[in-house]
């Protein structure tokens, strides 16, 4: 007997809470996996990320409004399609802030971070005034719904698998395309040397433009698959940033599979803790711990090991 | 007297800039508003502290950090929790099940006074941990960062991630914060109804006085060898560094100041509006700080005050009349100021001065935002790693 459990009843919620924490871990990967590429890339710090995240989560909303006022059969089906459109059309709009903001600013990152700030401040007003103040939840398909009962007292949700496979899908893609594609070739020499990269004809103007979309448009993915596990607010966005940031920085900043390993920790710590603390402690013990071993070991638990 | 001149006042431009604020801030703002305004006005001057704090911290040594509010939080809440205590004595919280501790302490079945909130039975100690308990903080966080050439955006991140820490924990805790709803209901400081009209004008002039003696204070450290080594630090650190001196523990101190002037600011907050609660320390307040200080013109001591004004009065004026506009506003301020006038106000008076008249500029003086040189030299991911 353990706080007052039994010795079953606290692997029952361990297994829970753990599964619980790796829903986080997921929508936390496919926030911190843009803002990787993005930060790793370019050294912008795009604060506006969960807005995009927002983006992605409303687009799926629209979709859903749009396909149960015209043609409800196509409950079933629509959500995919719906995946696929949240990153195009954020990664149009992250085109569209390159652009027309981010390129001014690559000089100048405290400003740039200032920038995305601003225009955070701006997209949430805008789904204020567009969507409403009130949260929304778009109609999820019936084969996301229920639970697998895996043992009596184990249940796993449906959509928390669903999350976690397009997780490790949207990871595993990532993956190949940096590391087996000519653009990732391109984009990983950037990060290392640019100038060298941009004598051996690469063009990293276009690269940069091509990465901050790209992050947004994760981002994005990230939204829509937020949409399965919880209501999509004005806010829901910022809620997520700083611990995206923490991640990415924990993680060592430009390494794919130091992001992932510190999102998990991050979001297992919570989910575990959260259930030991009332409310919002969990989030605070974890967020302290984060911050003291990144002040005792600052570049992160996986540090690239270029000379600075 | 020469000292007095040059270095405490600032030279003819100083004395200049100070006398205006005064005659600004002392006769024409009690004059011309009504007691509501002047509070209000008492109000955003707390905010002008953490400005003066910012401009020394990111305009002169340009380091950026997002969580100023967690200072000024940590001033106003040990202010606030002097004077909750003396407002719930036992005669007036007779009627609580346990007399003499904070309402909502009483609320959370709180049985006695936790220990941290014991010293802040006395005043003297109150006012001590205003100003001490924001240093120790940021002198921990600085030793840890600066002492391992941690910067730029990296400081920034975790600088928030604080602020949020801050605003969080207190949140968290209503038992022994106050919760989400702060700390309410002040009324006396030593016996002092801090709630009149004429205490509210008495703590208005008390606040625009000490930010004049802090702006004073300012000049005056940069004005010796301070200044010269943060010009240096900002243009080239390696090159200093290399030159054998500690960079690390000037920034530490740069922070320390950044934070005792936000302390204040919180301190004197509480006393001119009446509570503090995790809504005004948290990530957004902390990152609003910064935009008084980029329109005010990040370098120029008198542009952030005058900056934090006239944020802080549009916001008050704005968000009542067309609350939807508020949010666009603010981003647009932010994205214009850096993407257009990144001198801010104190830029744009500088250029008018010297195309209207040239004989007040003695001495073209140069308040242009200098960039740490790393970051004007191509942008690579290894200029941002620590």
């Amino acid at each position: 007997m353990i706080f007052g459990y039994s010795l079953s009843d606290l692997w029952s919620i361990f297994v829970m809470q753990s599964f619980s924490g790796l829903s986080l871990f997921s929508v936390l990967l496919l926030m911190a996996l843009g803002l990787t590429i993005i930060f790793g890339q370019m050294g912008v710090v795009n604060l506006a990320h969960g807005e995009f995240m927002a983006m992605g989560a409303y687009t799926v909303y629209l979709c859903s409004t749009i396909v149960q006022r015209h043609c409800p059969s196509l409950t079933p089906y629509y959500f995919l399609v719906a995946i696929v459109l949240a990153f195009c059309v954020c990664s149009f709009f992250g085109l569209l802030v390159e652009w027309s903001l981010i390129r001014f600013l690559y000089k100048r990152p405290l400003d740039s971070l200032l920038a995305t700030w601003g225009l955070s401040l701006i997209l949430q007003q805008s789904f204020r005034s567009i969507f409403g103040a009130r949260e929304v939840t778009p109609v999820l398909p019936n084969w996301l719904m229920g639970a697998f009962n895996v043992t009596s007292t184990i249940q796993l949700p449906i959509n928390g698998v669903f999350v976690m496979g397009l997780t490790l899908v949207l990871t595993l893609g990532i993956w190949f395309f940096l590391y087996h594609s000519r653009i990732g070739l391109n984009m990983r020499a950037t990060v290392e040397n640019r100038v060298m990269s941009g004598a051996a004809g690469i063009n990293t103007k276009l690269v940069d433009r091509f990465t901050f979309s790209l992050g947004c448009g994760i981002a994005g993915v990230a939204g829509a698959a937020f949409t399965t596990i919880g209501s999509t607010g004005p806010d829901s966005g910022s809620r997520y940033i700083v611990d995206s940031f923490l991640v990415v920085v924990f993680g060592g900043m430009t390494r794919l599979v130091g992001t992932i390993v510190s999102a998990f920790g991050i979001a297992q710590g919570q989910s575990i803790a959260q259930f030991f603390m009332e409310g919002t402690m969990g989030k605070v013990m974890i967020l302290l711990v984060v911050v003291v071993i990144l002040m005792i070991r600052p570049k992160g638990l996986f540090a690239s090991k270029i000379r600075s | 007297m020469n000292i007095l001149y040059n270095r405490i006042l600032g030279g003819k431009t100083g004395v200049r800039g100070l006398l205006v604020m005064a005659i600004v801030l002392l006769i024409c703002i009690p004059c011309a508003l009504n007691p509501f305004w002047v509070n209000l006005v008492g109000k955003y001057l707390c905010f002008a502290f953490t400005a003066l704090g910012l401009a020394l911290l990111w305009g002169r040594a340009g380091i950026l950090s997002l969580g100023q509010g967690l200072f000024f939080g940590l001033g106003g809440y040990c202010m606030a929790m002097f004077l909750k205590l003396e407002a719930s004595d036992p005669i007036s919280t007779k009627i609580q099940s346990t007399p003499g501790i904070p309402d909502f302490m009483d609320w959370n079945q709180l049985k006695h006074l936790p220990a941290l909130w014991v010293p802040f039975k006395s005043l003297p100690f109150s006012l001590f941990a205003v100003v001490a308990l924001p240093t120790l903080v940021a002198f921990i966080v600085g030793l840890a960062m600066f002492k391992r050439r941690v910067g730029g955006v990296y400081f920034a991140i975790i600088t928030q991630a604080l602020a949020l820490i801050f605003s969080l924990g207190i949140d968290g805790n209503q038992g022994y914060t106050g919760g989400r709803n702060g700390i309410t209901d002040l009324k006396t400081m030593w016996g002092w109804d801090i709630r009149t009209r004429h205490a509210q004008y008495i703590l208005y002039f008390a606040t625009c006085l000490l930010l004049l003696l802090s702006v004073a204070l300012l000049q005056w450290l940069l004005s010796g060898k301070m200044g010269k080594m943060l010009a240096a630090m900002r243009e080239r650190e390696d090159r200093l560094r290399f030159s054998g001196y500690d960079v690390s523990m000037f920034k530490i101190f740069i922070f320390c100041v950044a934070a005792v002037l936000s302390g204040i600011g919180g301190a004197l907050f509480v006393l001119q509006v009446g509570f503090i609660a995790p809504s005004l320390v948290g990530i957004v307040p902390s990152i609003e700080m910064v935009i008084f200080v980029a329109i005010g013109g990040r370098a120029s001591f008198f542009g952030v005050i005058y900056g934090a004004l006239l944020v802080n009065a549009g916001k008050s004026l704005l968000s009542d009349a067309f609350p939807q506009a508020w949010l666009f506003c603010m981003g647009g301020l932010f994205i214009g100021v850096v993407m257009l006038f990144p001198n801010g106000l104190a830029g744009g008076w500088d250029w008018w001065c010297k195309k209207a008249w040239p004989f007040l500029m003695p001495a073209a003086r140069d308040r242009s935002v200098k960039q740490p040189a790393a970051e004007f030299a191509e942008v690579s991911t290894k200029g941002q790693n620590p």
